[in-house]
């Protein structure tokens, strides 16, 4: 068996006959036990020894090899009377219906026939699917009289999963079969069976094939008890049922009996192949747990397809908890000491590295920088132990491959679950930290979308050089700042760094020359000459930037004036940068966040990714220690505090609106609204109705926003676009407005209203689940209500879509995986088919374009002027 | 009442090429035949502008990314 390599030219696919069942059957099985009191397996028993061996010392008692090398041979079982395979009933009953109950000729006259005979063929020689015109057949090859015979015919129902029925009676296997052996062969072209590969009455059993043990292994328990593996024990079930009915029909027992020991059997033959197959219950293992069965081993996320063949394990991989560290580079993991002995990179010993390599040896398996295993040149491996570990060194020479831990600066794939985009899976270098965590950058964390709530994420270690190269030059982390979804960054500051920066670079920022020196060597900068004078926060900040960087453009927190003042803003949010100099404006969200980041994103366009991440590197810590930790950043309640005189005014304009909401519902009560184009008088009451309320909430909104100032913290970040919005703190601070459910205001419940508190036919605001109190003042207890019902929506909506999105992914993914982009721009599948003419139609890499633009003119042109103005000078 | 397809803002512009613009667009190009998709001989546009199989057939028409885009497809069952 061993050594023969033969290439595969065709696959057929058909049923296997009963005369090929036992021809490689190696023997007959008839007796139901395994073992004998001995213990040794009983011949022409489940566990024949003619079955092939698994026990490595034992040879094959069939083939000769050795356990292990042996593959196993199967047996096979002679049923005392047909049984229906499960899995060819609804075949068999599709069959049945379209030919004759006498003849065995399918129900098509001769011009039928011969139409449907010339369709197919064609088809199927130009290698074609022929499922639909089979689709057709099956609907026209119904007729009441036979066109040959002129047999009555009868309706024959399937009932789920095995029994035929015609008409009252119950067909049994055997006259199944026997209708099904009178289908003359050249019909069978039309039922879509190839007659050379199979025949339908092949579909009905008479003999069935035992799996050899190797598929069907018993376990040893640690009491010394055998268990045996589920499909044994239901071919013992078939075994002993098999035998009881050939006896009985032997001894001539009555009709009936025969008949239910028919049906058992066929009940366990069937369980044997599907055990969940609808209606029948399935067989249970003595402990009450379904037996898994053939059809159970193969389907589904545990079967043999999703489980073992497409997903693979792998080795050089590690799993644990993420938490932060912003001490590291974007490019950087921190990885425990605990893994990076267990995970290695195999080195190959050269003269000019063998005594590193001896060191590592000599360190061991327990001591970081050692080596676990190293690889002799004739291919044998041998693990390193701190007692054989002299003598291995001492062999050492150019040739070997030693298998080392991986020490700081090796790189790595890291990995964050769904895989969703390619920034998923990004290479790292290491760095071996203490502790038992991987440590990221924080900047990290928006592509793989991970937070520090428990999150763990997987690691692999490249095994050879290409796999190195390759990764350090495609899949690091600085190469994918960009993202290709958008042509923007995905890779940039979040929370902090952002607020950070806005508190270094604000007008008002000042520190004494020590003071800065002091930050900037903190954020582990190089040191700028002195200038004898206080720092702005802006000039800090223009030490980060590339000297030929120029810039502009408006800041997050850019108020969206009517007219745009540019550079005499008030607010500090026009950004101008000239010539690697921060002249103007606030560095924010817009500025080096992740998603939105201008200045990262000219950074790595027209510098460099290593740019981009010295930026970002050093950024965010200029970002904390220079503005978060010299102020001091903290937010609470206190910051949505608002005074009496704005909460009188926000119940005043409350009020007020609820009263226009009470004229509406009574200008509509008495019929003197006015139905807006298109819709209903109760479809623009509602409308008007959710605009008054809406205006009322934005309106509480703009009266907050008015008693807030700029040096409070939850409104700094809000505008800087550090973490959440305008309208996060206005529902604290003043009124949390309407609920929705189903795009509407709230209507379901009871019989004409929502709750009982309310009268039957109540639409005003209270009743339909407008919230006037704010999050901060508390809900009452009908708010409330509303509020969970609004909650619960969004709730079961993000859960739907990901379940949507996520199989949409899937099918897409699965068209279009082997699709390419070709040196001439074309996009073409594995064939070399051409699927689009030029990729995206303008052949455009989305990721090195300006925000999917090509390129961005007025931008371009104000840059071009700030260089001018420079070179003028 | 019948609408002539090849009016509708939303059908692009289809032209057969003669054998000798087929064959320049395919050299040109680096183009195999069977390489190019194909489009049905009974597609509308196809059956109003009268090409026949093998014919291969320019494309002309508005793109979001590059504006106006051409391509091409052979009439192939």
């Amino acid at each position: 068996m061993k050594g023969i390599i033969k290439k595969v030219s065709e696959i057929d696919f058909g049923l296997m006959s009963p005369e090929t069942i036992r021809k490689m059957s190696v023997t007959k099985i008839v007796t139901p036990d395994t073992y004998d009191e001995d213990g040794y397996p009983i011949e022409a028993g489940l566990m024949d020894p003619r079955l092939g061996v698994i026990d490595p010392g034992l040879k094959c008692r069939t083939c000769g090899s050795k356990g292990g090398d042996c593959q196993g041979h199967f047996g096979h079982i002679n049923f005392a009377r047909p049984v229906i395979h499960v899995g060819f009933a609804d075949t068999i009953h599709k069959i049945l219906r379209s030919t004759c109950r006498k003849c065995g000729r399918v129900l098509l006259n001769e011009t039928e026939k011969l139409e449907y005979h010339d369709r197919l063929q064609s088809r199927i020689d130009a290698g074609e699917d022929i499922s639909r015109i089979l689709k057709q057949i099956h609907l026209s090859a119904k007729k009441e009289k036979c066109p040959y015979c002129e047999e009555e015919q009868e309706e024959i129902k399937i009932d789920k999963p095995i029994s035929l029925v015609e008409g009252n009676y119950k067909l049994t296997a055997s006259e199944v079969r026997e209708r099904l052996e009178t289908i003359p062969e050249e019909d069978y072209i039309y039922i879509g069976i190839n007659p050379k590969v199979a025949r339908p009455e092949w579909m009905v059993l008479t003999v069935l094939p035992v799996p050899p043990v190797t598929v069907r292994p018993s376990i040893t328990l640690e009491t010394g008890e055998r268990s045996e593996d589920d499909l044994t024990h239901k071919l013992v079930d078939i075994l002993r049922i098999n035998q009881r009915l050939k006896e009985n029909m032997e001894a001539g027992a009555p009709q009936l009996i025969v008949e239910d020991l028919w049906e058992l059997l066929q009940y366990h033959v069937t369980t044997y192949f599907d055990n969940e197959a609808s209606g029948v219950p399935p067989a249970r293992h003595r402990s009450g747990r379904p037996l898994k069965t053939l059809a159970q081993r193969l389907k589904g996320k545990e079967g043999r397809f999703r489980s073992n063949l497409a997903g693979k394990r792998v080795n050089f991989s590690a799993r644990t908890v993420i938490s932060p560290d912003p001490t590291l580079s974007i490019n950087e993991v921190g990885v425990p000491e605990m893994i990076a002995k267990e995970v290695t990179v195999p080195i190959a010993v050269t003269e000019w590295n063998i005594d590193k390599m001896k060191e590592y040896i000599n360190n061991g398996p327990d001591v970081h920088p050692g080596a676990n295993y190293i690889i002799r040149p004739d291919g044998r491996k041998i693990r390193v132990y701190d007692e054989t570990k002299e003598t291995v060194i001492e062999n050492l020479e150019p040739g070997y491959i030693v298998e080392r831990h991986i020490i700081d600066g090796d790189i790595v794939l890291f990995n964050r679950q769904p895989s969703l985009h390619r920034m998923s899976m990004m290479a790292h270098e290491v760095r071996v930290l203490p502790y038992k965590t991987f440590r990221l950058n924080l900047c990290v964390c928006p592509p793989y979308n991970a937070d520090f709530d428990g999150d763990e994420m997987n690691m692999h270690v490249f095994q050879t050089p290409e796999a190195r190269a390759e990764a350090n030059d495609i899949m690091k982390v600085q190469e994918h700042i960009l993202s290709p979804r958008y042509g923007g960054p995905i890779i940039g500051a979040i929370h902090d760094h952002i607020t950070g920066a806005y508190l270094l670079t604000h007008k008002d920022t000042v520190f004494e020359e020590d003071k800065a020196f002091q930050i900037i060597k903190r954020s582990k900068m190089e040191l700028p000459e002195a200038k004898g004078r206080p720092w702005t926060g802006k000039e800090i900040f223009s030490l980060l930037l590339p000297d030929k960087l120029n810039l502009v453009y408006k800041a997050e927190i850019c108020r969206k004036c009517e007219e745009c003042k540019q550079r005499d803003c008030e607010y500090d949010a026009y950004v101008v940068i000239s010539n690697g100099e921060l002249l103007q404006g606030v560095v924010d969200d817009k500025g080096y966040g992740s998603g939105s980041g201008k200045i990262l994103d000219a950074i790595v366009k027209q510098f460099s990714p290593s740019d981009a991440r010295y930026f970002l590197d050093h950024g965010t810590k200029l970002a904390v220690f220079g503005g978060v930790m010299q102020r001091g950043f903290t937010t609470g309640t206190a910051d949505e505090e608002i005074p009496k005189e704005a909460e009188d005014r926000i119940a005043e304009l409350l009020e007020r609106s609820d009263r226009r909401v009470e004229q509406l519902i009574e200008a509509y009560e008495n019929n003197e609204l006015e139905a807006l184009p298109g819709r209903s008088l109760r479809e623009t009451l509602e409308m008007k109705i959710m605009q008054v309320l809406g205006e009322a909430r934005d309106n509480t909104g703009v009266i907050a926003e008015h008693y807030f100032t700029t040096n409070n913290s939850a409104v700094i970040m809000a505008l800087t676009g550090a973490r959440g919005s305008m309208l996060n703190l206005t529902q604290i601070a003043t009124c949390v407005g309407q609920q929705a459910v189903r795009g509407g205001r709230i209507n379901r419940g009871y019989i004409d209203r929502t709750l009982p508190h309310f009268h039957k036919g109540d639409v005003g605001s209270k009743a339909s689940g407008f919230v006037h109190s704010s999050y901060k003042k508390g809900l009452d207890p009908l708010e409330f209500f509303f509020h969970a019902m609004g909650g619960r929506e969004g709730l079961v909506d993000t859960a739907i879509r990901t379940a949507q999105s996520g199989y949409m992914q899937r099918r897409l993914v699965n068209a279009l995986h082997d699709l390419s982009v070709h040196e001439d721009g074309t996009v073409r599948d594995n064939k070399g088919t051409i699927i689009q003419f030029k990729y995206g139609e303008d052949g455009i890499n989305p990721a090195k374009s300006d925000y999917g633009a090509v390129a961005n003119l007025d931008r371009l042109i104000e840059e071009m002027r700030l260089e001018d103005s420079r070179a003028s000078k | 009442m019948k609408i002539d397809i090849l009016q509708h803002n939303l059908v692009p512009e289809h032209v057969i090429l003669s054998d000798e613009e087929a064959e320049k667009v395919l050299l040109e190009n680096d183009f195999e035949a069977d390489e190019i998709p194909k489009i049905l001989p009974t597609d509308p546009v196809i059956k109003a502008i009268g090409a026949k199989e093998g014919d291969l057939i320019q494309i002309t028409g508005k793109s979001e990314t590059a504006g106006i885009f051409t391509k091409y497809r052979i009439v192939r069952k």
